[in-house]
């Protein structure tokens, strides 16, 4: 018998329990409270996140409206040749799909993977009911791609509903007819190239992001109150102002014929044809989302500083260590908090970001998520979106799990 | 009360200024000369100037008319890591983010002094304070008291012949300062240092002190050893400062040398010693220490004027007995006495006869 068991309250009442029973209420209702936020935050954000990550690996397009074809690929071996029952299955799942008006979209699932098949699909779906056996013929005959041994390769990997094409995709991989999995050619190669530009503006916008605000941030820190408010309303007003109209505010400035161009031209330092090009290309996103951004910098970085006592540099100072000295061992270490919450945070946004780069990021602006919307908006590959999501997320969380292994979370400071 | 000529000042302010919005003076005209060794408080409520001075001295603020001289060299002009002075801040200014051995290192690696030898140093120092088995710790690991202590090895550790203090003892609770104080008063003592300390405690200032300057409105008012400080005050301001005092103000009835009768408002007479008065009829305020009167005939000064007083108030305080009285109209007199054997407990209600010795009582300037 435990200690805990034999401790009993004046009634005889196990002690436990009877904690248990006092504190059942307040337990209750501090749940109560938190509920709503709770069912809002698996509504809205926990679930659609766990759909994405599903959608990522599933897609039942072939299988739910090719049956006979997916049982013949179930019960075949992989490599095997496509016989008279795998046409006749195909005819007969073709037939069912124009009836159902569904062709177009197993067409639309293979086209993912073989470029081209969609009109293959949709084509050969009108003609679907006048087809006669031997089917493997007549539907040579109707378009004698139906013999690509890639064509079958595709439309066997697409008959699992479960599938990590998307992911290769994402990463430009596919995988060849022996199911090795390569690397596409270079030439080719769109997903990988653009995460890493992603990366790279992302780190660059954060290292300007730091630089700017680190004197803003100290400044606000150190001012007399009612001048570091105005400066602290100075800062936040761009934050409360819509996202749209200071994106457009930079196009006016940065254009060619913008604010910047024409006054460099009228003061003669550019001649009228050598106009600079600032927006719709990588200069313009990083220019603009830096602004964007900074807030989130100063934010964290102000949020610290203002905690920082002015006793220590002065103290360092009077230990005989130069000013510099005293900013880079005494100050500087004792921001990193600050430093690593803003960064964290404008990296992460900045990662993400997509309304920025699509308005002025030009061609060789646009990051990730631009992709991730065309795919989601235009072509449709919801799969292939939710792939390239879930990579995003997973690298945020990678960066995320070194943060706290470098710095520590507990560190972080956010406001 | 030791008097430094102008060659034996290690640190000398002369006609030193001080405005922070050009409007306002915040120290006026201050000369101090502290001689080396000296352990010099300044004393004084808060916005006085004293720790201004303090940070003009550091190098913190610029003096805004004057010259500061440190071992005979102007310093105004030499910026706080080339001065040389240790300096011990009110809330310890530790490094947070170093150890207690790299918070001591940090002021001998920025001097470029090797390894070896910086261990050496340290070593020493955290001896000195007894903290040697705490080299490794973070400063929030440490207690105040072992904070403070920390604070002021770092001071030492580089060797400065001056050391500040800004009110180091000002966060502790009262056990443990009085035990710094004397630590520090040590301290000064077995290094030969100067030490520059600034406080509001005046219990502090006059226990370790070797001379107080007490600071009000931008000057000092009172530049004394702490026994001439206590008895001998030189104004108001300084007798109500320091220590629990008792004020009556009345007129110059007669003044003879370094004896005068004072006519209170109702009409008595007593007496004082000239202190701020001239001449008969100035008004006066007398300023006498509750422990220096007696209410016993037999312990009273022979020629001594009594007056009447009521005793309105008994406190018991342990080593002490504090009683309020009414005289001369005022509800707020005090007298101290000690609790001895047989000693009396005065009644409220009571009425009594009060006096003192004439050179207990000081006429001052009126308030």
């Amino acid at each position: 018998m435990s200690v805990t068991d034999s401790l009993t309250t004046a009634d005889g009442l196990p002690l436990r329990r009877a904690l248990l029973r006092a504190d059942r209420r307040a337990r209750w209702r501090a749940f109560a409270l938190v509920a709503p936020l709770l069912i809002f935050v698996v509504v809205t954000f926990l679930v659609p996140i766990g759909q994405m990550l599903h959608r990522s690996v599933h897609n039942p397009a072939f299988p739910d409206n090719m049956p006979r074809l997916t049982a013949w690929f179930g019960a075949t071996p992989t490599g095997t040749q496509p016989d008279e029952t795998a046409f006749a299955a195909l005819a007969a799942d073709l037939r069912d799909a124009a009836a159902a008006r569904t062709v177009a979209i197993v067409g639309t699932r293979v086209n993912y993977d073989l470029p081209g098949t969609r009109s293959l699909f949709t084509s050969t779906g009108r003609k679907a009911a006048g087809l006669q056996p031997p089917y493997r013929d007549s539907l040579l005959k109707a378009d004698a791609k139906w013999g690509d041994p890639e064509l079958w390769a595709v439309m066997r990997a697409a008959s699992s509903a479960y599938t990590p094409g998307f992911y290769l995709a994402a990463l430009d991989l596919t995988r060849e007819a022996d199911g090795s999995i390569t690397a596409v050619p270079p030439e080719r190669q769109v997903y990988v190239p653009l995460f890493l530009r992603t990366f790279v503006l992302s780190a660059a916008i954060t290292g300007l992001c730091l630089i700017l605000a680190f004197p803003i941030a100290h400044l606000l820190a150190t001012l007399p109150l009612r001048w570091s408010n105005l400066l602290m309303i100075l800062v936040l007003l761009p934050f409360w102002t819509s996202l749209l109209v200071r994106t457009t505010a930079w196009i006016v400035l940065l254009q060619q014929q913008g604010v910047i161009n024409s006054t460099l031209v009228a003061l003669g330092i550019l001649t009228d044809d050598g106009r600079l090009t600032m927006i719709y290309n990588q200069t313009g996103t990083v220019v603009a989302m830096t602004h964007v951004l900074l807030p989130f910098m100063v934010l964290p970085l102000y949020s610290v500083m203002r905690t920082i006592n002015p006793a220590y540099v002065r103290a360092a100072r009077s230990l005989g260590a130069t000013s510099w000295t005293a900013f880079r061992r005494i100050y500087l270490p004792q921001t990193l908090p600050g430093i690593g919450a803003g960064a964290l945070l404008v990296f992460i946004l900045a990662v993400g970001y997509y309304i920025t780069p699509a308005l002025v990021g030009g061609a060789s602006g646009q990051l990730i998520s631009n992709l991730i919307a065309f795919h989601m908006q235009d072509s449709l590959n919801w799969s292939l979106a939710a792939a390239l999501s879930a990579l995003l997320l997973g690298a945020v969380v990678v960066l995320y799990w070194l943060y706290d292994r470098l710095i520590g979370i507990d560190n972080m400071k956010l406001g | 009360m030791a008097d430094i000529g102008r060659d034996g000042a290690f640190v000398e302010f002369e006609r030193v200024q001080k405005s922070y919005d050009g409007e306002t003076l915040v120290v006026k005209d201050l000369n101090l000369a502290i001689g080396k060794g000296e352990f010099l408080t300044m004393l004084g409520p808060s916005g006085s100037g004293k720790t201004t001075c303090l940070m003009m001295l550091a190098g913190f603020e610029t003096a805004t008319h004057g010259e500061i001289r440190l071992a005979g060299r102007p310093i105004n002009q030499v910026p706080p890591h080339k001065r040389g002075i240790g300096m011990v801040f009110q809330n310890y200014a530790l490094f947070p983010h170093m150890t207690v051995g790299e918070n001591l290192a940090f002021p001998l690696e920025v001097r470029g002094i090797g390894k070896s030898e910086r261990e050496a140093k340290i070593a020493r120092a955290l001896d000195m304070v007894q903290m040697g088995a705490f080299a490794s710790r973070r400063p929030a690991q440490l207690s105040g008291g072992q904070q403070q202590r920390i604070a002021l090895a770092r001071a030492l550790v580089f060797e400065p012949e001056l050391v500040l203090m800004d009110e180091p003892l000002g966060a502790l609770d009262k056990q443990l300062r009085e035990h710094m104080q004397f630590e520090i008063k040590h301290l000064h003592e077995s290094l030969g240092i100067t030490v520059v300390y600034v406080t509001h405690d005046q219990g502090e200032a006059l226990t370790m002190s070797d001379r107080v300057a007490v600071f009000n409105d931008g000057r000092i008012q009172q530049l004394a050893a702490p026994d001439d400080l206590y008895e001998r005050p030189v104004n108001s301001f300084v007798a109500q400062f320091i220590g629990e005092n008792n004020k009556l103000p009345g007129t110059v009835e007669e003044i003879s040398g370094d004896h005068a009768l004072v006519r209170l408002a109702t009409g008595e007479v007593i007496d004082a010693t000239p202190v701020n008065v001239t001449e008969k009829g100035q008004r006066t305020l007398v300023s006498i220490r509750p422990e220096r009167v007696e209410f016993k005939p037999e312990m009273m000064p022979g020629d001594a004027h009594t007056i009447d007083a009521e005793v309105l108030e008994f406190v018991y305080m342990g080593d002490l007995f504090r009683t309020r009285l009414r005289v001369a109209g005022s509800d707020d007199f005090v007298i101290k006495s000690r609790n001895t054997q047989g000693q009396r407990r005065l009644e409220p209600g009571e009425r009594i006869r009060i006096g003192w010795a004439p050179q207990d009582a000081r006429a001052l300037d009126p308030v």
